[in-house]
């Protein structure tokens, strides 16, 4: 078991999102989270990836408390959340370039990568002269890069396109088979060659 | 070393451990400063020099002492929260500002009162009111930051660090103050500096300082044990502790 | 992923940035020339008084300028979830605020130390007060960076940040205020300053070593 939380609760501008919440997440497995908008998925995903705190609770990463193994666990996770991560001024190589140096990427070529996402041509230009759909497959690039077992990924499906899909897809059944685990949410529903995805589903609370 | 105060950081046991500091604090200081400034504002002897004016003193000389006083409260509750990252430390921070920035705006507008009789100007840029008036807006400035996130947490965070940044700054900015007034010396010398009192003139002081002080306390205990039902609104015991209320008024 | 090459990696970004985004260090540029001309047009020229106040004028008008360009320092970043991103990698945020702070000082307090000649012209300085103004901005500028990353860092989430931004400053400018333009007044007088510039240099230290600490725990709470 990767990660576990025990009796985590959320609470946001005096709303109660969730409490008592339990949740696990194994090796080769991929969990997606579900629920109407504002249950509270974006803010369950955040306390996991340890952006935020939890009003109570716990979080377990390879059975120590975060609390001990946050710098292990951060070395291990991948974040990407609702916002692309990608600065619009720069080009997608200048951004695969930044991220290199901050989160410790695989070194490899940038190029080619680039193209396998179906971005020949737009290497070099501004990213905010990309569409949403394309800026997207550049946040998504660092999935290729990075080494880190645990993905925590939310709606990463947003504004992308059916071959994006299922190169994304195709790539998070690849992660899995060496071992690594996938934490998502999507308002799309999820299908991973190969995996089943299991579902918990996160209860709209007044 | 701290361990014997682990359980008060919890938020219910602190609210019912305020409420009997509270019930002590506040007829205490109340009763302290009507006996400190009746004493001082009414029956004590003329000042040879200042005649019945310098009286005032007995008012602004405790809340200038005061204001700077929960300024350091506020910064030790705000770094209590940052290091220890206790929550019912940064509820305090908010529960304090207000306090501070009103015992601020008494010395500032006593010392105007005082000035009048004395330069014939309500106001001098003098250091002691200088320094009083950008305490004022380090106050204010906490409490704007405070207020302005949508995340109630966040801005009690952002508060705690301005907090804890403001208390560093405040020594460099109170002799910055000092050493521009010394250059910029104008033909008024102040005298609020009081090398020797007489000791009927004393005790009056020092009791106002001990009931501002109190005051203080007080009030820091109400609004702390307000700001902590606001924050733990969604749980039972609050629920439970405002049914019980209810029921005690019907 | 040490501390240097985050700060390397993003220094080399924000410098890039500033070259293709050429209003971030030009407008706030203009924007303190503009003040500067303003104060003789509010004031009279007359060139005495300009002398006596033109110490106080300059700092508050570098103090203004800087202020100006504060608020973008970390936003950009918050709004498109890179500073998420690297908060939830805990990648080095030390080494990343000082390189926002140092790209900062070049984008805002480098042009005005180019630009002080000009005050000698508008504001009829000796050349001993000119020489102390550009002392006093080499020392007080990267104080006043220091500074405004500190607001920004700590308003990046708030709703009206910008005003908050200058209204938490503005306390904590005072001392860097008092000092620079007494040592400038100072120098106009052919007396020494070099104590006004040791306090400023102090000051300097004082808050390179505590201030990127304190930026780095307001960037943490604002993402989470």
């Amino acid at each position: 078991m990767l990660l576990s939380a025990r009796q985590l609760s959320c609470v946001r501008q005096d709303r109660v999102l969730f409490e008592q919440l339990d949740l696990q997440l194994h090796a080769s497995e991929v969990l997606q989270i579900a629920g109407k908008n504002g249950a509270g998925k974006s803010s369950l995903l955040r306390i996991l990836a340890g952006l935020c705190e939890p009003e109570d609770g716990e979080i377990y990463y390879q059975q120590l408390p975060l609390a001990q193994s946050a710098d292990d666990y951060a070395d291990n996770l991948c974040f990407i959340g609702h916002l692309a991560g990608v600065q619009p001024q720069l080009t997608a190589l200048e951004n695969l370039v930044f991220w290199r140096a901050c989160f410790a990427l695989k070194p490899a070529d940038d190029w080619a990568l680039l193209a396998t996402l179906g971005l020949a041509g737009l290497e070099d230009i501004p990213c905010q002269q990309l569409s949403a759909g394309q800026q997207r497959r550049v946040s998504l690039a660092r999935l290729w890069l990075t080494s880190a077992q645990i993905w925590i990924l939310d709606e990463p499906f947003t504004a992308l396109d059916q071959s994006a899909i299922a190169a994304l897809t195709a790539h998070i059944a690849a992660h899995c088979s060496q071992g690594g685990a996938v934490l998502l949410t999507s308002h799309q529903p999820v299908d991973i060659p190969g995996y089943a995805v299991r579902e918990f589903m996160l209860e709209y609370r007044w | 070393m701290f361990k014997w105060l682990d359980p008060y950081a919890k938020p219910q046991v602190l609210f019912a451990t305020l409420l009997w500091w509270q019930r002590g604090l506040m007829p205490l200081s109340i009763v302290v400063l009507l006996l400190g400034t009746i004493w001082g504002l009414g029956f004590t002897p003329a000042d040879y020099q200042q005649g019945d004016s310098y009286r005032i003193i007995h008012v602004h000389v405790p809340a200038a002492i005061w204001s700077m006083g929960v300024y350091a409260w506020m910064a030790i509750a705000a770094f209590i929260a940052l290091v220890w990252q206790v929550k019912t430390a940064q509820w305090a921070i908010g529960a304090i500002a207000p306090i501070g920035a009103v015992y601020t705006l008494i010395a500032l507008f006593t010392g105007a009162a005082w000035g009048k009789p004395m330069w014939g100007t309500w106001w001098v840029w003098d250091a002691r009111l200088t320094s009083e008036l950008i305490l004022l807006f380090l106050f204010l400035g906490v409490m704007a930051l405070q207020n302005a996130f949508a995340d109630r947490q966040t801005g009690d965070k952002a508060a705690a660090v301005l907090a804890v940044v403001g208390v560093v700054n405040l020594p460099i900015i109170h002799y910055s103050v000092e050493w521009w007034n010394t250059l910029h010396q104008g033909a008024t010398i102040t005298k609020f500096a009081k090398p020797s009192m007489d000791p009927s003139m004393l005790w009056p002081l020092l009791i106002c300082i001990l009931g501002f002080a109190l005051l203080f306390g007080a009030l820091t205990c109400l609004r702390l044990r307000t700001a902590i039902l606001q924050h733990e609104a969604h749980r039972p015991w609050v629920r439970q502790y405002v049914e019980e209320q209810q029921d005690a008024k019907l | 992923m040490s501390h240097i090459a985050v700060f390397r990696a993003t220094l080399e970004r924000e410098l890039k940035l500033l070259a293709r985004q050429k209003a971030d260090w030009v407008n706030p540029l203009l924007f303190f020339i503009i003040i500067l001309t303003l104060f003789p047009l509010g004031v009279g020229a007359k060139p005495n008084l300009l002398r006596e106040i033109a110490p106080g004028v300059i700092w508050i008008a570098a103090l203004l300028s800087v202020l100006l360009g504060a608020e973008r320092q970390f936003r950009q970043d918050y709004r498109d979830g890179v500073l998420e991103q690297l908060v939830a990698a805990r990648a080095p945020l030390l080494g990343y605020s000082l390189a926002k702070i140092a790209a900062g000082w070049i984008g805002s307090g480098l042009p005005l130390i180019l630009v002080s000649p000009l005050l000698a012209l508008f504001l009829g300085l000796s050349a001993e007060a000119l020489l102390a103004v550009v002392l006093t901005l080499l020392l007080g500028t990267p104080l006043l960076s220091l500074l405004s990353a500190l607001g920004a860092a700590l308003t990046l989430s708030a709703d009206k940040g910008g005003i908050l931004l200058a209204l938490i400053i503005l306390p904590l400018y005072i001392p860097l205020l008092i000092f620079a333009s007494a040592a400038v007044e100072q120098a106009g007088f052919g007396l020494n300053y070099q104590a006004q510039l040791a306090v400023l240099a102090a000051m300097l230290c004082v808050a390179l070593a505590l201030v990127p600490i304190a930026v780095q725990k307001a960037l943490k709470l604002n993402v989470g």
